[in-house]
């Protein structure tokens, strides 16, 4: 029995996907830069799924630049931005509950002289409006924030943000790679100048992602050589990565509607089964504003990483914030951020469902889970 | 991050061993790890300068609880004196090894023992 329920980690690869990725592993393994045929047949697929994808995000194929995932994209743009655009200022805005490949890296920027502000996230995990207004300054350059966070699932106002950040005349990123799979997102209507996008999150390949931009804006590339996507980045193109990229997100964003709705229903009915069977939880962040496959949980008296070894001796695998489960020993900094109390940071439990979650995995997971409670409370020091 | 628990571990998680607490113990006491947040609680009774049980309560993560429960396996029915030569390497050793960034529980451990024969002592001489 295997319950998967991290799928904010990573999802599983697509069948189709996979299928649609095989010939260029196989007979299609020409370099897409090649002038020969078979260089040039696999120029145009690469150029198509560029179109897929771009429709599929309703922007403009020039906007898409291929990476190796979102990390990259996230390291490239606002790096890249921050970098190019000095004459402009020397400010950045990001939120404090930021993926670490968007959070740390603006702590590197700021230690390099630019100047960061965090934004706080309110009891809800949601930044204020308010507050992010008296954040932006003249020289603000960029803002960054996510559209749904990756260890709550909170989803940000960034309709607004962006309409803020644009009328203060700075540029706006949002890391997408959480809210791409359940929330309808056009790059052009949002008015959206940058965004991160990860294939592995939506049923697509490790490793390939794509960095939005736009190229009126000054960027500097990240990595520097052959001179691909234009020189935005170097490197020979992942094409069986981008070609899976492409289907999977094809895939996804024509079920989004459907899967939003169905993920949903099997997460409200495992709330509800949590509320029932296990007496004192708490729900970490706003349950509405909330991305419809993750329940962010926390059990009182007992420690995250004991619930998690536990759960997958029963084949269900979860993610925890807590301390003992990190390599620095290091409580979430999102959970630190929500306002959660010293006692109370090491008792969180991720679950992340998808569209192949079932009533019965849930039932099963709710089952084991009781009795992984009673337990570990049985022998808890904490009153 | 690599977090892999050796089965034996794991089943000192699941089953630990001397779970409780001692009800008018000899001694107690109280450790917790400021870094990862995590508490044991110790219980001891002491007949004729030897360990005649020891119990413990956690709230802590896997290796917290095995670790636990092998030190307390270690020094039941050890003299004091015996139970203060036993160090963090013997249950790391006993595991078959624990993650690096696990270690620091072994310690816990046997801080939490060393504090309990602290209490111990101290009440001897009242
Ligand atoms: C919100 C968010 N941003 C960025 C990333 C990084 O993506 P990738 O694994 O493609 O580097 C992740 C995934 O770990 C994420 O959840
Ligand atoms: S006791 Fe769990 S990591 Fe320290």
């Amino acid at each position: 029995m295997k319950i998967y329920l991290d799928n904010a980690a990573t999802t599983k690869l697509d069948g189709q996907v996979r299928k649609a990725m095989l010939p260029f592993y196989k007979e299609k393994f020409a370099n897409p830069s090649s002038i020969h045929f078979s260089g040039q047949k696999n120029n145009l697929i690469l150029e198509d799924s560029r179109e897929k994808i771009a429709k599929n995000l309703d922007t403009t194929s020039d906007r898409i630049v291929f990476t190796s995932g979102a990390s990259e994209a996230n390291n490239f743009i606002i790096r890249g931005v921050m970098e190019a655009n000095q004459d402009k200022g020397k400010h950045l805005i990001i939120s404090a509950i930021e993926h670490p490949s968007v959070y740390d890296l603006a702590k590197d920027l700021k230690k390099r002289g630019f100047d960061v502000d965090f934004l706080p996230i309110n009891n809800k995990g949601i930044v204020e409006v308010d507050k992010f207004k008296k954040l932006l300054k003249k020289d603000t350059v960029l803002v960054s924030i996510m559209a749904a966070n990756n260890e709550i699932g909170t989803k940000q106002p960034i309709e607004e943000l962006i309409k803020l950040t644009k009328e203060n005349g700075s540029y706006f990123h949002s890391d997408l790679v959480q809210a791409i799979a359940y929330e309808d997102i056009s790059i052009d209507k949002l008015n959206l100048d940058f965004a991160s996008i990860s294939a592995h999150k939506f049923n697509g390949p490790t490793g390939v992602g794509i960095a939005i931009i736009n190229p009126k804006i000054k960027i500097n590339p990240l990595i520097i050589g052959g001179g691909q996507e234009g020189d935005y980045r170097s490197g020979t193109y992942n094409l069986a990565g981008i070609v899976g990229l492409s289907k999977a997100l094809e895939i996804s964003c024509s079920q989004r509607k459907e899967n939003r709705k169905k993920v949903k229903e099997v997460r409200d009915y495992f709330l509800k089964q949590l509320k029932k069977e296990i007496p004192d939880i708490k729900i970490n962040g706003c349950l509405k504003r909330r991305l419809p496959n993750n329940l962010n949980i926390r059990f009182e008296k007992i420690e995250g990483e004991a619930i998690l070894i536990e759960l997958s001796s029963k084949g269900i695998e979860v993610s925890t914030g807590s301390a003992c489960s990190a390599l620095n020993l290091k409580s979430s900094y999102v959970l630190m951020a929500l306002g959660l109390k010293d006692e109370e940071l090491n008792s969180n439990i991720r679950f992340t469902l998808s569209k192949d979650t079932s009533l019965a995995d849930i039932d099963y997971t709710i089952t084991n889970l009781k009795k992984i409670v009673k337990r570990l409370k049985s022998f808890s020091p904490i009153k | 991050m690599s977090l892999n628990y050796t089965k034996k571990t794991l089943d000192y998680f699941l089953k630990p061993k001397n779970i409780g607490e001692i009800k008018k113990p000899d001694a107690s006491a109280t450790i917790g790890n400021m870094v990862c947040g995590d508490q044991l609680n110790f219980t001891m009774k002491v007949e004729k300068g030897k360990i005649k049980n020891i119990k413990f309560l956690s709230f802590g993560c896997a290796s917290n609880i095995a670790t636990a429960s092998v030190m307390t396996q270690a020094v039941k029915g050890k003299t004091i004196e015996e139970a203060k030569k036993l160090d963090w390497h013997d249950i790391v050793k006993d595991l078959g090894g624990l993650p690096q960034q696990k270690v620091h529980c072994s310690v816990m451990a046997i801080d939490g023992l060393k504090k309990l024969i602290k209490d111990y002592e101290k009440k001897l001489k009242k």
